[in-house]
């Protein structure tokens, strides 16, 4: 099979601030504008796929891709609910979102289309489309993050993902919606104070971004544990955005990096960044881990070691 | 004025199966039945409850998760569509509810005056979460008496499930108070499975039940401590190991539900009233409630 067209790569925020309430503080200001540059990007270029991979979308049962052609609600956020509703109608891609299952399943991965009236989309897959698709021009398709999963299954998800654009001809940008640093305050903040919740997080946030902005999407991605340990609030087993990202763009550094911005959301780190595929590579770095191309499910080490 | 009262404390899990296996008219998905274990018990406390005099029910819900203190529903009435993200083949419910914004409130405010962080959520847009829906319809189908819905602040995500066990004590103290001084009487819920590992597949037929049991055994062995626990009556006891139980069954009592029921009831120190035990995709689900009443109290199972 033939690499696939992925035009660029979009990593950007999840929380609501950037939509709802722009103006309340000039860092939420600024993360808007970032996205606007992305919508344009986006219209300029000749996508004809958006992907979104959204780590506010936790699934149990394997990977759901969203799979109804016009999904349609009033969204509220569990947390932010006082700054507004978010209704949407977006236009989904149905017949990539089942090829997309169809190369899950067939690299080994438990994988479903969900295409439900009134389905919760959830709050990082509402922000990210609707600012940097607001009129629906280009169809979109979106996927879980099984909270169960780790880097293997992860990754493989991600080949899984660029079969499916290589097998349909898409020109597809990538877009990944999490935040850097994860710890949020735990009380409510004044807009205009906010900044991120502690110094450690901020280094660390800012070393990512360090990375993205030489291109070093490989490296973020053999840096995932330890960023789940230094810097994410422990809800799911691993930061998995590095993996499926690179997975799905391709395993290496050999891209143009762009940090459009970098602000404090409630406390988390929020930054848009894309990154763009070329020629030059920053480095050839060892990788120590394992590259997985076929997920096998759990392997019994329980039942092998019993007596 | 009447002092309030907590009638009846009910642990009652909400996988959305249990709702679709009864199909009532506000679910969209048909089942031809399973899990029958948990929704006859179900039953039978639904029936229990049908004999107690109450103002309104109290659900703390894993499933609107807030980072950002305790909230509270604030308005009277929601009307919408709930789906559940992860089973939406099962649960597509249009519900109807009614809140009692005043108990709402009064806890609300309680809980602020004892330093917990609190919010009162009043977008009218808001959806009513799955976890709310399944242990509500089925402890009361008939849907006649308004909620009080709180959510589950994660202590134990941003610090650990010994943080949570104290913020959830002191959110039960305040919502203890908060009862005391309404005046109503009300039924309180703890909405949740103990173990809480799921199986990542589905079977073609969910409701086959040739299928289900629990993820592991180390898990159905933690969970029938904790039904021991509660059968012998020492609730503190149970409290006490929570954070140990937690950790080692992925529980979902890391949300603080059954911490804050217990610590608003005082700890009971009498056997709680068991009414069934049964997996589902897994997870380790029971249904259990506390009677302050000798009188009433029964042996169910």
């Amino acid at each position: 099979m033939s690499d696939p067209e992925i035009l660029f790569g979009i990593y950007c925020p999840p929380h609501p601030q950037p939509l709802l309430t722009p103006e309340a503080s000039e860092g939420y200001g600024r993360l808007r504008d970032a996205f606007e540059t992305c919508r344009k990007r986006i219209e300029e270029s000749e996508a004809d796929l958006i992907l979104v991979y959204s780590t506010t979308w936790p699934s149990i049962i394997g990977h759901q891709i969203q799979g109804h052609p016009e999904p349609e609600w009033v969204h509220v956020d569990d947390d932010f609910h006082y700054l507004g509703s978010m209704p949407y109608k977006f236009k989904m891609d149905t017949e990539f979102a089942e090829k997309f299952r169809e190369c899950a399943e067939s690299r080994g991965l438990q994988s479903r289309t969900v295409a439900y009236d009134g389905f919760p989309i959830d709050t990082g897959s509402i922000v990210a489309l609707k600012l940097l698709n607001p009129d629906n021009k280009i169809p979109a398709c979106i996927v879980s993050s099984n909270m169960y999963a780790n880097r293997a299954e992860t990754i493989v998800l991600g080949k899984s993902a660029r079969d499916a654009i290589a097998s349909q001809g898409k020109k597809a940008v990538v877009v990944v919606v999490s935040s850097l640093s994860n710890r949020m305050f735990t009380e409510h903040i004044e807009p205009a104070e906010d900044r991120i919740h502690s110094a450690k997080d901020d280094e660390w946030n800012k070393k990512i971004l360090e990375f993205f902005g030489d291109g070093r999407l490989e490296d973020l991605s053999q840096l995932s544990r330890e960023i789940h340990g230094q810097i994410r609030v422990q809800k799911v087993v691993a930061y998995k955005p590095a993996w499926w990202m690179s997975a799905t763009m391709g395993q290496h550094n050999n891209y143009t990096g762009e940090v459009l911005s970098y602000e404090a959301l409630h406390g988390s780190g929020g930054a848009v960044v894309v990154l763009t595929p070329s020629k030059g590579s920053v480095g050839d770095k060892e990788f120590d881990e394992d590259d997985v191309e076929h997920y096998h499910g759990d392997r019994g080490v329980l039942d092998a070691g019993s007596l | 004025m009447a002092k309030g009262e907590i009638v009846l404390g009910c642990l009652a899990p909400h996988p959305p199966h249990v709702v679709y296996a009864e199909n009532p008219e506000q679910n969209e998905a048909f089942a031809e039945g399973g899990w029958e274990t948990l929704r006859w018990g179900y039953n039978r406390l639904a029936r229990k409850l049908k004999s107690i005099d109450y103002d309104a029910m109290v659900i703390f819900t894993p499933h609107w998760q807030t980072y950002i203190g305790t909230h509270f529903l604030g308005l009277p009435k929601f009307k919408s569509k709930s789906v559940d993200p992860v089973f939406p083949n099962l649960f597509r419910f249009n519900y109807d509810i009614s809140v009692d914004v005043e108990l709402a409130e009064k806890m609300c405010e309680v809980a602020g005056e004892s330093g917990i962080v609190t919010k009162m959520m009043r977008n009218p847009d808001f959806r009513i979460d799955y976890g709310t829906i399944t242990s509500c319809h089925m402890l009361n189908p008939e849907w006649d008496k308004p909620l009080v819905t709180i959510s589950s602040n994660r202590n134990a995500h941003y610090y650990s499930p010994e943080v949570m066990n104290e913020q959830a004590s002191a959110l039960g103290d305040a919502c203890a108070k908060a009862i005391e001084e309404s005046g109503k009487r009300v039924v309180l819920i703890s909405s949740h499975s103990l173990s809480h590992r799921h199986f990542v597949t589905e079977s073609p037929l969910p409701e086959d039940m040739s299928r289900e049991h629990i993820y592991n055994h180390s898990q159905y062995v933690w969970d029938m401590k904790l039904v021991d626990l509660m059968r012998d009556g020492k609730m503190k006891e149970v409290i006490d190991i929570m954070p140990e139980f937690t950790e080692q069954t992925i529980a979902e009592t890391e949300a603080g539900g059954l911490t804050w029921m217990m610590a608003a009831m005082g700890y009971p120190e009498y056997p709680a009233e068991i009414y069934g035990y049964q997996s589902v995709i897994g997870t380790g689900n029971l249904i259990a409630a506390w009677d302050p009443l000798e009188a009433t109290r029964e042996i169910v199972l």
